[in-house]
């Protein structure tokens, strides 16, 4: 339950333990839900940024086992591209975005899959801020080292087999744009991690499985996932 | 006993009530507002709950499209949105209903994994008010309620003391009160919380580690209203204390 440290002890070298996740921004995801976006609970697409607070008891490292809980199938693996802040980041512009970024981490944005029509409408903590469900990448790629974050390839492996591919490119928000609209109301701190978010169709894994997301130019996290303890 | 975190004269301290203002570790004795008032412990993970009291639910319904389920609703909140005592939380120009949320604030003072209610009071470090603003302007229905409602910078008031869990025989029988400009605007009771503290510690810490400095903001009562810009905004809680909080417009902040 600790965040990678990488090399240094000071931000942004040194995660300030803060992870904000952007969700449904693949507009897949979006398009997915038809009319129920105008229906109720929801009544309109979302105007703003879709975000979630990933609180420190969800922080794991590399290699971490992380818990499938009694009961629950599979996890859904949200592979996402880690936006680590090097500046303190309020109302920044879209074009000058990137200039606070001191680099990037590959994180997994895992959580329990939620059926049903209003699986959107609540923060729903239960399933998705349970104790590891944020492993990140023990490696930062400094910001100068990533010429477009905007169009990496991301995959997903388990137990070795590719069962899913997609690309940051395919984004409601770039990750300048979120930046922007997200520091227009917070303010990013040095250390802080923002998630540009995972792709439409998240695969699921299940407990016994190794789990590998790779991130072109940004290398690999490797994880694994065990079934949780029977409860009394 | 009751204990602040202040910055005067260069430095943060530790500070205690005193007649006439506070009264540092280091034995000054300081009146109220020369010091800079800070959440009052080191903040870890931040766990709101809403429609937590039975009337504000009520306050509420006509608004909510689902109603409230045996489920608490909880939300998460950042390190930027706090702001200690006497501190200052900024109304953008274009909204229309921003309003206060006074709050029993719970601080956990031991690991809690799989806690059982009964068992739940002994990782209670202490207490203190929180007032947790939203801006219902900027609901939005999607993972509700939405960061740009509830995790602004400067929205969660927490203060002005930590009150140690030793020194409040019942936090479910405590008395909470808002005044803006000095008119009581609401009014409640910790007793009708529809889920108490010990429920709560129970179900978060089935799903995630509470540890020392997490802190559960255990919701609000009815009577929120409508802030503007100049009003001071006083949240108390009995026996825990009195937060003060001022709203300011865009200007200072160059906006």
């Amino acid at each position: 339950m600790t965040a990678p440290e990488f090399s240094f002890e000071v931000a942004p070298y040194r995660l300030s333990g803060a992870v904000y996740g952007a969700l449904l921004n693949d507009p897949l995801q979006l398009a997915a839900l038809g009319d129920a976006l105008y229906g109720a609970p929801y009544k309109a697409p979302p105007a703003h940024p879709v975000l979630s607070v990933k609180p420190r008891n969800t922080l794991a490292e590399e290699g971490a086992a992380v818990v499938v809980p009694q009961g629950v199938d599979g996890l859904e693996m949200g592979a996402s591209l880690g936006i680590v802040i090097g500046r303190a980041a309020c109302r920044v512009a879209q074009q000058s975005a990137l200039d606070v970024v001191a680099g990037y981490v590959i994180v997994n944005d895992i959580s329990v899959p939620q059926s049903g029509p209003a699986r959107h409408y609540r923060p729903g903590v239960r399933h998705r801020a349970r104790d590891g469900f944020c492993p990140i990448g023990s490696q930062l790629i400094a910001a100068g080292m990533v010429r477009n974050p905007d169009s990496l390839a991301v995959r997903v492996y388990l137990d070795g087999m590719l069962v899913h591919e997609s690309s940051t490119a395919r984004r409601t928000r770039s990750v300048a744009r979120l930046i922007a609209d997200v520091s227009e109301f917070m303010t990013l701190q040095p250390g802080d991690l923002l998630l540009l978010g995972a792709a439409h169709d998240a695969p699921l894994a299940r407990a016994g499985q190794a789990v590998l997301i790779e991130i072109e130019g940004l290398g690999r996290l490797a994880h694994r996932l065990v079934a949780g303890p029977v409860h009394a | 006993m009751k204990t602040a975190r202040v910055a005067f004269g260069g430095a943060i301290h530790t500070a205690y009530p005193d007649e006439h203002g506070v009264r540092l570790a280091d034995g000054r004795r300081v009146p109220e507002d020369a010091v800079v008032w800070l959440p009052p412990f080191d903040v870890g993970t931040v766990i709101a709950l809403g429609l937590n009291y039975a009337d504000h639910v009520k306050e509420l319904s006509k608004e909510l499209t689902v109603s409230a389920k045996d489920e608490p609703l909880v939300f998460f909140k950042g390190p930027g949105t706090l702001l200690g005592h006497r501190g200052h939380t900024r109304r953008p120009a274009d909204v229309s209903f921003m309003h206060y949320e006074c709050e029993l604030a719970v601080v956990i003072g031991r690991e809690a994994r799989r806690v059982r209610a009964g068992d739940a009071m002994a990782h209670v470090a202490g207490y203190t008010v929180c007032n947790d603003y939203a801006i219902r302007d900027y609901l939005e229905n999607w993972y509700r309620p939405n960061l740009r409602v509830k995790n602004r910078d400067g929205c969660t008031v927490l203060g002005p003391w930590f009150v140690d869990a030793a020194d409040v025989p019942d936090p479910h029988a405590l008395t909470l009160r808002t005044s803006v400009n000095g008119k009581i605007t609401q009014q409640g009771h910790t007793a009708n919380m529809i889920n108490g503290i010990p429920a709560l510690i129970e179900y978060l810490s089935e799903f995630m580690t509470l540890r020392p400095g997490d802190v559960i903001l255990t919701g609000t009562p009815d009577g929120v209203v409508n802030v503007e810009v100049g009003d001071e905004v006083v949240t108390e809680i009995e026996g825990i204390g009195r937060l003060v909080n001022t709203i300011v417009g865009d200007d200072i902040f160059g906006r």
